[in-house]
């Protein structure tokens, strides 16, 4: 089949499946990075502000690439042999950490201050007041923009094949190798991310249209 | 310390600065228990301010200020304390838009009063009641008109049980119809001996329901008296802002 063998065609899809699984410690351990940054950026405290601001900064300023190879090889200098999974698990935590704090952040701050007060009126604490009244209003914000980082977050994960990640692009990578077939093999890839991202992007445009509608 | 006869709210020469704008120049004035209080004025003319001062939302810069038996002037209060005695109603309702009727009434109960359940929904249905809306409890506010909200809006004040209650111009985003039914049931409160503030624009209003009614002119109470007063006003800036057709 388009002169592939059933083995090379199978041996793309097993590296795709190294990307959902990449996409998915990316999106958990950005999850996790990311609720504590966007609290600290949508902070009262200065010191809170500047310390997650930084973060947001430096990966910001840091080509993806670049970082998967600075955690990567970090690790080793530190004295730790670990798999490149795990690299590019931290690096696309820090990645998508940064980001999703940022989104966030603005999820939180599109609630209209009147609600903070009209909590505070009611005799509720500051954290009564966030996890009743801002966070439940600011998730639903956050749903359409969240969905659509997470394209972003599979597509990005195609970085990992400076490390020698194992995914779909270096899958895609060792089948041109062995056939010679440049652009049947990558267009192959192509088709297989397009069919990850695309109902991601449908799904998002979608909760973006319920959104507007309430 | 409060004897059943002592104010609930005693303003004494309340100073409030926003920068270098001086919005209170020193406001005199005491509410008693089971009084009713119409703070009328311009815009600008600091009755809002003084309004936000009683529940802590602004902290004034001189004077003294007592409420409920808290002194707000002399540093440490415990805000939230005072917010379980003092109630406050918005302009703007703000209600919380993801919560049903029932639940913006029953949080605060909840969580600050560590109410149960069952007896929160109860007293849900008895203030829901008071404002006329028992068969929206299970509603949410968008679906609800203006005049619905703030009469949510009161019911979820009134279901802290609390002393006082400050109505922030309630009635300013309704048109004239529905401006009535929120009125009828400040109405309803005032008759049943709820002690009130509030600012008006309601002249109307403000003469039938309050016991008393404050002019306040640039920062200062100009002329005060009870709501017969609007008919003869004693200062000419009451006169012409009456006469203004306000």
């Amino acid at each position: 089949m388009l002169g592939l063998t059933i083995e090379q065609i199978a041996y793309l899809f097993r590296g795709a499946g190294w990307t959902i699984v990449l996409s998915l410690l990316g999106f958990v351990g950005g999850t996790l990075l990311g609720l504590p940054v966007a609290l600290g950026r949508a902070s009262k405290s200065r010191l809170l502000r500047f310390a997650s601001g930084v973060l947001v900064q430096l990966v910001q300023g840091i080509p993806l690439p670049v970082i998967m190879f600075v955690v990567y090889f970090g690790i080793s200098i530190a004295g730790f042999d670990v798999p490149a999974l795990v690299a590019a698990g931290v690096a696309m935590t820090l990645y998508s950490g940064a980001y999703l704090g940022e989104i966030w952040k603005g999820c939180i701050l599109a609630v209209p201050r009147t609600q903070w007060e009209a909590g505070e009126c009611l005799a509720l604490t500051k954290t009564q007041r966030f996890i009743f009244v801002i966070l439940p209003q600011a998730l639903r914000i956050a749903v359409p923009p969240t969905v659509g980082f997470l394209v972003q977050i599979v597509k990005n994960t195609s970085y990992s094949v400076v490390i020698n990640f194992f995914d779909l692009t270096y899958s895609a990578k060792v089948i041109n190798n062995a056939t010679y077939k440049p652009f049947t093999v990558f267009t192959i890839a192509a088709l297989i991310y397009f069919a990850i991202c695309f109902p991601m992007s449908l799904l998002a445009s979608r909760f973006d249209r319920r959104l507007h509608r309430s | 310390m409060t004897s059943p006869a002592a104010p609930l709210v005693r303003f004494k020469n309340v100073e409030k600065n926003f920068g270098a704008l001086q919005v209170l120049k020193g406001i005199t004035l005491d509410v008693a228990p089971g009084q009713v209080v119409a703070l009328i004025g311009r815009s600008g003319s600091g009755k809002s301010t003084a309004l936000r001062c009683v529940n802590g939302l602004e902290m004034i810069n001189g004077g003294e200020l007592e409420v409920c038996g808290r002194k707000l002037h002399a540093g440490k209060v415990d805000l939230l304390e005072l917010r379980k005695d003092v109630g406050i109603v918005f302009q703007s309702y703000n209600l919380f838009p993801h919560l049903t009727v029932e639940e913006n009434i029953t949080l605060a109960p909840r969580k600050v009063r560590r109410i149960g359940k069952a007896e929160a929904r109860d007293i849900a249905a008895e203030v829901l009641e008071e404002v006329g809306l028992s068969e929206k409890a299970q509603a949410y506010p968008e679906q609800l008109s203006g005049g619905q909200q703030q009469r949510v809006a009161i019911a979820r004040s009134l279901a802290m049980r609390p002393k006082l209650i400050l109505f922030d111009e309630v009635t300013s985003a309704l048109d004239p119809e529905l401006t009535g039914e929120v009125l009828k049931v400040i109405e309803r409160l005032a008759r049943e001996g709820m002690t009130m503030m509030l600012v008006t624009h309601e002249m109307a209003f403000a003469r039938s329901v309050a016991n008393t009614v404050v002019f306040m002119h640039q920062g200062r109470v100009w002329e005060t008296g009870p709501g017969a007063m609007l008919a003869n006003p004693v200062t000419d800036e009451l006169r012409q802002f009456v006469g203004s057709g306000l």
